[in-house]
């Protein structure tokens, strides 16, 4: 057991599957010789030399298209989409490409590969640098999406999405990336399609993704100060989606709580609200809430992007007016 | 010269005051001051009759005969199907430009790649995917090459190394680029070829691919069949160049190569250097072949905003005729000919015949296949 940061835990997943697999190759821009901008993949050029590590030109087109290509004649590739706003200039390729070729040909091409991508606000960087686009991602057929909140999840859920024949998107959160915890030694390999209960509580369930977990374990802890007992779910993967987690967790609490850094209109929390009043309606003693960014791009100043992206304060104080 | 050449002759003429030739593609194309349909005909290039004495083994002149006749008979049996109301959504025909999916299908090894755009049928089947396939998914039909949920515009058959049509272009040049990677990283000499019209070339993907397959050498090869029109507006209006791909070629650090592509040994020659060069490690090629497609851009276009005199010149230009007598000029017999395209009409009623008695696709299989188990399951 050691103590990683969520940015060294990307270099140890793609390592553990690199050694594994033959197979793997990254390939992104800077992600060689400068080891990533957000310093990612350092170490690994040096590791796996530069057939299996590679610098590209900015072209999001040419990357995730040579990638395609790749992993449907035989190959894993782990491509890097530096921001992941950058997704805009190659969705074509994601969505149309990528996503569909399996469809669209019967079952004739598969294409097992992972993106990754630097996602999420908190660093100032404005409204082009900054977005959760995870939800764009989820909205397409044929793609798996997933977002880990810790390390170890890190690791072991970049392994899984490596080791799936499926493509799957990646979204690492740019402000997690300094955050530290244990990770086991030894190979890890997650399971995509679960979520995790983080925090078991009584009173109401608050689902979150990425750098909205640790807020929301925060409130839960500030909650619990005042007599409320908020069950945590980590959701992990949007695609595929633990619903049974979720919805068992409704069933005892009957009050649930989305916290969503996407921006109100279809962020994800919509699909499972959508999911808990289908199925889980009688179970349910209150409105559900959403905590979402509001409908706005992400302003740059500091105190202007805390405002509008979920706060510990502002879920403390939604759930409280919530629970009324 | 060289197409760069060819250009700055045209515009030290043009300061010169004179009135560069308008009738042959090595001039201007369009003129933006013109109405609309109302441009000078580009016409073909002449026949270079030097090519009846080319070094290519009669064997393979044979499977480019028979695949030019293949394709062309297909095309016109589907267009025949789409009258009858038989052929489902869109079709963008290959009519009038086979030579260059002949040759190239002629010269590929069976486990080179091959990518194609919405115009893919020729390049389908000149990979050796079956006829009862395609014009089964023409149809809509349960035999078809994708089951009925592709259509026109995506055929592909992983088994003959065709790996797919792309109907958004320029995607599909990156992607080839990553067939290309994935050969030369497992240590195998294969060849990605990527197939698009001249509209292509203006879209950043182009560009992207370009540079991209340049930087790492990757063994690809890109075929721009320059017909003249993006759709429904002349090539030369809207690019800032004359030859669409061959004047971008040296950005990259390419040769610039056009080619008569309207004549199958001519593509041969210059596809059979293009893909030893990828084959033993000397990086990618691009090249520019000229042709012409004999109706509109999709079903729904007559063409009507071609000058009559240039789809008339084109048509007399026919690469399939040419063909047809140089064979014979070689010392082929009409009767062998004959006898290639009597065969290549049978299997064209028999897959015909094949395609219409063919199930209509089963519903069940609007869920199959979105994930790779099977299903489309995206959630517990």
């Amino acid at each position: 057991m050691a103590e990683l940061s969520y940015r060294e835990a990307v270099a140890r997943g793609i390592a553990q599957e690199m050694d594994r697999d033959e197979r793997v190759f990254l390939i992104g821009e800077d992600v060689a010789g400068a080891g990533g901008v957000f310093k990612t993949t350092v170490g690994l050029l040096d590791r796996f030399g530069p057939r299996r590590v590679v610098d590209t030109p900015i072209s999001e087109q040419a990357i995730l298209g040579a990638a395609m290509g790749a992993a449907m004649t035989g190959l894993r590739p782990i491509a890097e989409i530096m921001f992941s706003d950058f997704f805009a200039v190659a969705w074509d390729i994601v969505v149309n490409e990528i996503a569909k070729a399996r469809y669209m040909t019967n079952g004739q091409v598969e294409v097992p590969l992972v993106i990754r991508s630097a996602n999420g606000g908190g660093a100032r960087f404005g409204a082009q640098h900054s977005q959760s686009v995870e939800n764009w991602a989820m909205a397409v057929p044929g793609l798996k999406v997933v977002a880990p909140s810790t390390p170890a999840d890190v690791v072991g859920l970049l392994a899984a999405s490596v080791r799936d024949p499926d493509p799957v998107l990646f979204f690492e959160h740019k402000s997690l990336y300094a955050s530290k915890a244990e990770v086991p030694d030894g190979e890890i390999l997650d399971e995509l399609g679960t979520a995790k209960i983080v925090r078991p509580g009584a009173d109401l369930t608050i689902v979150a993704l990425a750098l909205m977990v640790p807020r929301a374990l925060e409130a839960a802890e500030i909650l619990a100060g005042e007599g409320i007992d908020a069950e945590v779910i980590d959701v992990r993967s949007l695609i595929p989606l633990d619903t049974a987690t979720i919805l068992g967790s409704v069933e005892k609490t009957s009050r649930l709580f989305t916290v969503e850094e996407n921006p109100r209109v279809l962020g994800w929390g919509a699909e499972i609200v959508s999911i808990a009043v289908d199925e889980a309606f009688w179970h349910l003693d209150a409105p559900i809430v959403r905590i979402t960014t509001p409908h706005v791009p992400l302003p740059s100043s500091g105190g202007l992007e805390d405002e509008t992206i979920p706060s510990v304060e502002r879920i403390v104080a939604e759930v409280k007016k919530g629970l009324v | 010269m060289n197409p760069l050449e060819r250009l700055r002759a045209r515009r030290a003429a043009e300061d010169a005051g004179e009135d560069p030739s308008m009738t042959t593609p090595e001039a201007a194309m369009g003129r933006m001051d013109k109405p609309y349909g109302a441009h000078d005909p580009t016409l073909p290039p002449p026949v270079d009759s030097t090519l009846d004495q080319a070094p290519i083994p009669l064997e393979h002149r044979l499977r480019m005969y028979e695949l030019q006749q293949e394709i062309r008979q297909v095309e016109t049996q589907l267009h025949r199907l789409f009258v009858m109301g038989l052929v489902q959504g869109t079709s963008h025909l290959y009519t009038g430009m086979e030579a260059t999916a002949a040759a190239f299908g002629t010269l590929l090894r069976s486990d080179d790649y091959s990518f194609a755009t919405y115009r893919g049928h020729g390049h389908t089947l000149a990979r050796g995917a079956s006829m009862k396939g395609l014009i089964g998914e023409m149809l809509g039909r349960e035999s078809g090459l994708l089951g009925g949920k592709g259509g026109s515009m995506h055929l592909t058959s992983v088994e003959h190394g065709m790996l797919g049509s792309y109907a958004i272009i320029g995607a599909h040049l990156c992607i080839a680029n990553g067939a290309a990677w994935s050969a030369r990283y497992r240590g195998t000499d294969q060849v990605a070829v990527a197939f698009f019209g001249d509209g292509t070339t203006n879209i950043g993907a182009f560009h992207e691919a370009l540079n991209f397959a340049a930087v790492y050498d990757l063994p690809v090869v890109f075929v721009c069949e320059n017909n003249l029109y993006m759709e429904y507006t002349p090539i030369g209006q809207i690019t800032a160049v004359e030859h669409p791909a061959a004047d971008r070629a040296p950005a990259y650090g390419l040769e610039s190569i056009v080619v008569d592509g309207n004549d199958a040994d001519a593509v041969y020659l210059t596809a059979r250097d293009a893909l030893e060069k990828a084959r033993s490690g000397g990086g990618p090629s691009l090249i520019e072949t000229l042709t012409y497609r004999h109706g509109g851009h999709s079903r729904a276009d007559p063409g009507t905003y071609r000058p009559s005199a240039e789809v008339e010149a084109w048509k007399d230009r026919d690469p399939i005729p040419l063909y047809h007598q140089r064979l014979l000029r070689i010392g082929v017999d009409e009767s062998t000919l004959t006898g290639i395209q009597t065969s290549v009409a049978e299997r064209v009623d028999e897959a015909t015949e094949d395609a219409k008695a063919a199930a209509k696709p089963d519903p069940s299989v609007i869920f199959t296949d979105v994930y790779a188990d099977g299903g489309y399951q995206w959630r517990n």
